[in-house]
């Protein structure tokens, strides 16, 4: 076996069962209710909806990093977080810049189109 | 009838026509590249050297050589790139009013087409990842990158698409579309031939080896960084390098999907990008522009860095303004992600979106402009010394400028409506690309060659590379501008018009100056290793630099430094030579090392003919080389042992040769 | 030169005390496995941020065809996800199992975690084989096509982990709980995290969003 890698995995971050345990229950919590709200028809408004489950979805994946992905702002001398946040970021740019880039571009030069969604 | 089936299961619809031999250039290029070929090969069994070359150097992964690999690579695709420019550059010239020139328009758009992505992707991208290969992990203090296997392997990959790419001159064809390959004319029903299938699977294999080689030189930066170097002492060069990977490893894999994509649409017939059934083509020129912009800073912000280090060595001063060089590069880095849309202002998003994404635009050149001053103040006052590597910052500094401001020109959008597509824009490109990556990249490679291979390059065929180039440069692409004004269009192959003639000859005057230019590199080579002796730089110091790579022997022991340098400044080897810091000589360690492995070489071996087949639809051999390349994998990993020591006597006796060296030097 | 611009060992130069210019001792830079396989997750992200931005923009171009309100069905999307969930908190248990240096219940817990993820990769064949029989495959629209790539995709990196699980369970039998198999588990369980991660904008975006008239 090698010689510099054998100390003895000090670079993970220590899992417990509370931890994991936690994670699993908020997660179940939080993924049932926007099945109970879309399947049971609970919120009439559609928009309303639409934006109450995404947000779960936001706390959901908040929950999935601290507790399953042992996500803070030390771990790797806090490059994990940045990379994270980073990322986080150029991904909204890229999903809300498309889909205004898109919108405007429809309505501009696809009008018959967007009279048919409505 | 079940034997026909079978030989289109072997050979999918590949047959004797997709040869090309009823074109006579393309003939002509096969003879040339077949006997030049077979002429090296030859010349390789002659030497014996197989076995050398694969033992150190195909399966090396010591950072050094890779980086060099990459350089020669990417000199290579250059010189293939520059026999496609010059050809457009011909045919423009000669083909106006009733001369219909040489090249027919369906060869003229492979041209055109192969010419951008070899320039970018088989140029740039491993001419900038070889020297951040070679020079960061000097830089920083360390001794080969985080992940040496990886790096070895995503060389290969980058490797595989090159030979992807020239492949298909000679079996089959390559893409009319243009270098982004916009649908619909890239979707099956306009492309319907393997060209457009060249171009996506060349760029899929080649971008896993980028992602990864991104994902490597990141880690070794963030993690590898000698003690005392915080990240406020990082040479600026390493600085931009870990930028450009943070925008590889955020950008590349947006353009791996939208290609994934495309070719779902061209395989499965899905309608992502079709113009029916719902697809849409604008999302396709969207997405690929989200990945475009930001590639364009990866190519420059490694320039930058080059630049930064050769003004301060050759002014003998501290870079003016480091802290705001730094701050300029993370900004650009962020805001390259938010620009992307000026690239197809004309397409119709309207007056809001256009207006948000021309301001930034323009705001983007504002870092850029902090940096342009930062060199200048570096210079002055300085003492400079009118060196080769000098005069490529010199020439850039000038081009560049040219060229950022015609780039700002094209960012207001009503001057965008008039200028889109015209040649005014091709010059614009060629103007930031030439005289920001290329001359950085030429400059980089003057200014760390005797550091990798122990000896200067001749500066007299430098020079002429230098002016050859730069004058070339200005004939090639300054007409442009003028035609793009008087509304001339790209990619086109013919001309009507007779007023135009005159300026595509200027233009392909200065074509011909930048193949002098070239030519002038490759004799600065040659003439270089036969006068090595009297080149040679036993100090390892040559140019009097500032930062650590200067303070190992040139070219550096494969363990790069015998005892980890520990930093206090961010000139860091200036202000050991301050201190008159002494080498040790003795009490040396065992050090650790990675071994070589053929696993890199192999993997890509199979994907280059994973890609053949799905080019080709030979499905049977899709499935073979996709286990092959899955089962090789899976081996490689059951490979433990990746490593050892090199023992204290080796590294003894090669300290003790260099200081003999310096011994004799003074 | 004053005391803002260096440390403390420029400063003992001031003082006289000559600086250590290299370290005596052999030198370990950490390793970088975690933190590299982080930032290829992240890279990954992004290839799953351009499917989602694909989907955002084609998600209602049905070209005539079905719509998510006709196709979905939720109830089968709940089973799969409560799979992908289960396999996470088991991948969990592998992890403390290894933490507590016990090779076989690491073994066994591992093993679970891959059935649960065949289990969903099953769900998941049998969606889209039943789509593609009432004709609503990825050629239909559009719609299909985007959502066929973005939950395709996600389906073939559970593949891939899988491929990846199996071969370290053959790892962990050759060479037990050494450092580097512990590291090859940890980032598995990233990747197996990361992946339900994404599931939940899958489940949320495509199938709730998608059912919503």
């Amino acid at each position: 076996m090698s010689g510099s890698n054998d100390h003895h995995g000090g670079d993970m971050p220590h899992s417990t069962f509370k931890g994991y345990m936690t994670g699993f229950v908020l997660s179940v919590i939080l993924t049932a209710i926007p099945f109970w709200l879309v399947m049971g028809d609970v919120i009439k408004d559609t928009g309303m909806t639409a934006l109450v489950i995404l947000g779960f979805a936001a706390v959901q994946i908040v929950v999935h990093m601290i507790y399953f992905l042992h996500m803070n702002f030390h771990s790797e001398g806090g490059w994990n977080m940045l990379a994270l946040i980073f990322t986080a970021v150029i991904v909204f740019i890229a999903l809300a810049g498309s889909l205004w880039v898109m919108y405007h571009l429809n309505v501009n030069m696809m009008p018959g189109l967007m009279k048919e969604y409505g | 009838m079940s034997e026909l089936d079978l030989t289109k299961l072997i050979f999918g619809r590949l047959t004797l026509e997709s040869i090309p031999y009823h074109e006579p250039i393309l003939i002509i290029t096969f003879a040339m590249v077949a006997v030049g070929g077979l002429a090296l090969l030859g010349f390789i069994t002659y030497k014996k050297a197989w076995g050398y070359l694969w033992h150190e150097w195909f399966t090396s992964i010591d950072h050094k050589k890779i980086g060099i690999m990459y350089i020669v690579l990417a000199i290579i695709m250059l010189l293939r790139g520059f026999a496609d420019a010059i050809m457009m550059r011909i045919q423009q010239a000669w083909a106006v009013g009733d001369a219909a020139g040489y090249l027919p328009p369906d060869h003229y758009d492979q041209i055109f087409t192969a010419h951008g992505v070899i320039m970018i992707f088989f140029v740039a991208m491993p001419m900038i990842t070889g020297i951040m290969n070679y020079v960061v992990p000097l830089q920083i203090g360390a001794r080969d990158v985080a992940f040496p296997f990886l790096n070895n392997f995503s060389f290969w990959m980058t490797t595989s698409g090159a030979v992807l790419v020239m492949m298909s001159l000679f079996v089959g064809e390559f893409a009319k579309t243009g270098w982004l390959a916009y649908p619909p004319v890239s979707g099956i029903i306009k492309s319907p031939g393997v060209g457009v299938d060249y171009y996506i699977w060349a760029l899929q294999i080649a971008g896993v080896g980028t992602l990864l080689s991104g994902v490597n030189l990141l880690v070794t930066i963030v993690k590898m960084r000698a003690p005392g170097m915080s990240l406020m002492r990082m040479p600026v060069f390493s600085w931009t390098a870990l930028c450009t990977n943070v925008l590889i490893v955020a950008a590349f894999p947006v353009l791996t999907a939208v290609l994934a994509m495309l070719a779902l649409d061209r395989y499965l017939g899905t309608a992502f990008f079709t113009s029916d059934l719902g697809g849409n083509v604008m999302m396709y020129i969207n997405l690929i522009w989200i990945w475009g912009h930001p590639e364009v800073y990866i190519l420059i912000l490694p320039a930058f860095g080059v630049f930064s280090e050769i003004v301060s060595t050759f002014s003998r001063k501290r870079l003016f303004g480091y802290a705001s060089m730094v701050y300029a590069t993370v900004v650009i880095t962020v805001l390259s992600y938010m620009v992307w849309l000026h690239h197809f202002f004309t397409m119709g998003s309207g007056p809001t979106v256009n207006s948000f994404f021309g301001i930034t635009t323009m705001i983007i050149s504002i870092p850029t402009g902090a940096k342009v001053f930062n060199w200048l103040f570096t210079m002055y006052r300085g003492r400079i010394e009118m060196e080769v590597p000098m005069l490529w910052t010199l020439g850039f500094i000038i081009t560049f400028v040219i060229g950022g401001m015609t780039g700002v020109l094209l960012a207001v959008p009503p001057a965008d409506f008039v200028l889109h597509n015209s040649l005014f824009l091709v010059a614009h490109f060629h103007n930031v690309i030439i005289g920001g990556v290329l001359f950085g990249m030429f400059a980089g490679i003057t200014y760390w060659y005797p550091k990798a291979f122990g000896y200067k390059l001749d500066p007299f065929w430098g020079k002429m590379s230098f002016w050859f180039w730069t004058i070339g440069f200005y004939f090639a692409f300054m007409p442009l501008y003028v035609l793009g004004l008087m509304g001339v269009t790209r990619r086109m192959n013919h001309f009507d018009d007779p007023s135009v003639q005159i300026w595509f000859i200027i233009a392909a005057f200065g074509a011909f100056l930048i193949a002098i230019g070239i030519a002038s590199f490759l004799i600065q080579l040659v003439v270089s290793y036969r006068r090595r002796d009297e080149l040679r730089d036993e100090t390892g110091d040559p140019w009097h630099g500032r930062t650590l790579e200067w303070s190992t022997s040139s070219p550096p022991p494969y363990y790069n430094f015998a005892f980890t340098p520990r930093v206090h400044d961010m000139d860091a080897w200036w202000q050991m030579k301050e201190h008159g810091y002494k080498r040790p000589e003795e009490g040396f360690l065992p050090i650790h090392m990675p071994k070589n492995t053929g696993a890199g070489i192999i993997l890509a071996g199979i994907a280059t003919v994973l890609g053949f087949a799905l080019i080709w639809h030979m499905w049977l051999l899709v499935g073979v080389s996709f286990l092959a390349l899955l089962a090789v994998t899976i081996g490689h990993t059951f490979n433990y042992d990746r490593d050892y020591h090199i023992p204290a006597d080796e590294v003894a006796e090669t300290e003790a040769n260099r200081t003999r060296m310096l011994a004799n030097h003074v | 030169m004053s005391e803002t611009t260096h440390d403390t060992l420029a400063g003992n130069a001031e003082r006289g005390e000559p600086l250590q210019f290299h370290e005596t001792t052999e030198h370990h830079p950490e390793t970088g496995t975690l933190l590299g396989f982080w930032i290829y997750l992240m890279s990954d992200c992004l290839i799953f941020a351009s499917l989602f931005a694909t989907y955002g923009v084609l998600g209602r171009s049905y070209a005539d065809g079905p719509t998510g309100m006709e196709l979905f069905d939720l109830p089968l999307v709940a089973m799969n996800t409560s799979l992908l969930l289960l396999s996470s908190i088991t991948y969990g248990f592998a992890m403390l199992k290894m933490q507590a240096n016990q090779l076989r219940g690491t073994m066994v817990w591992l093993a679970i975690t891959g059935l649960l993820g065949a289990g969903f990769l099953g769900l998941e064949l049998y969606e889209f084989n039943h789509l593609i029989h009432e004709g609503a495959g990825p050629w239909r629209s559009g719609f299909l096509s985007a959502f066929f790539g973005l939950v395709g995709t996600h389906g073939l990196h559970v593949l891939f982990g899988i491929v990846w699980l199996v071969t370290l369970l053959f790892q962990l039998k050759k060479h037990g709980l050494i450092p580097e198999n512990q590291r090859r588990l940890f980032c598995l369980s990233m990747f197996w995290h990361f992946l339900d991660v994404v599931w939940i904008g899958v489940f949320t975006f495509v199938y709730l969003m998608g059912v919503l008239p």
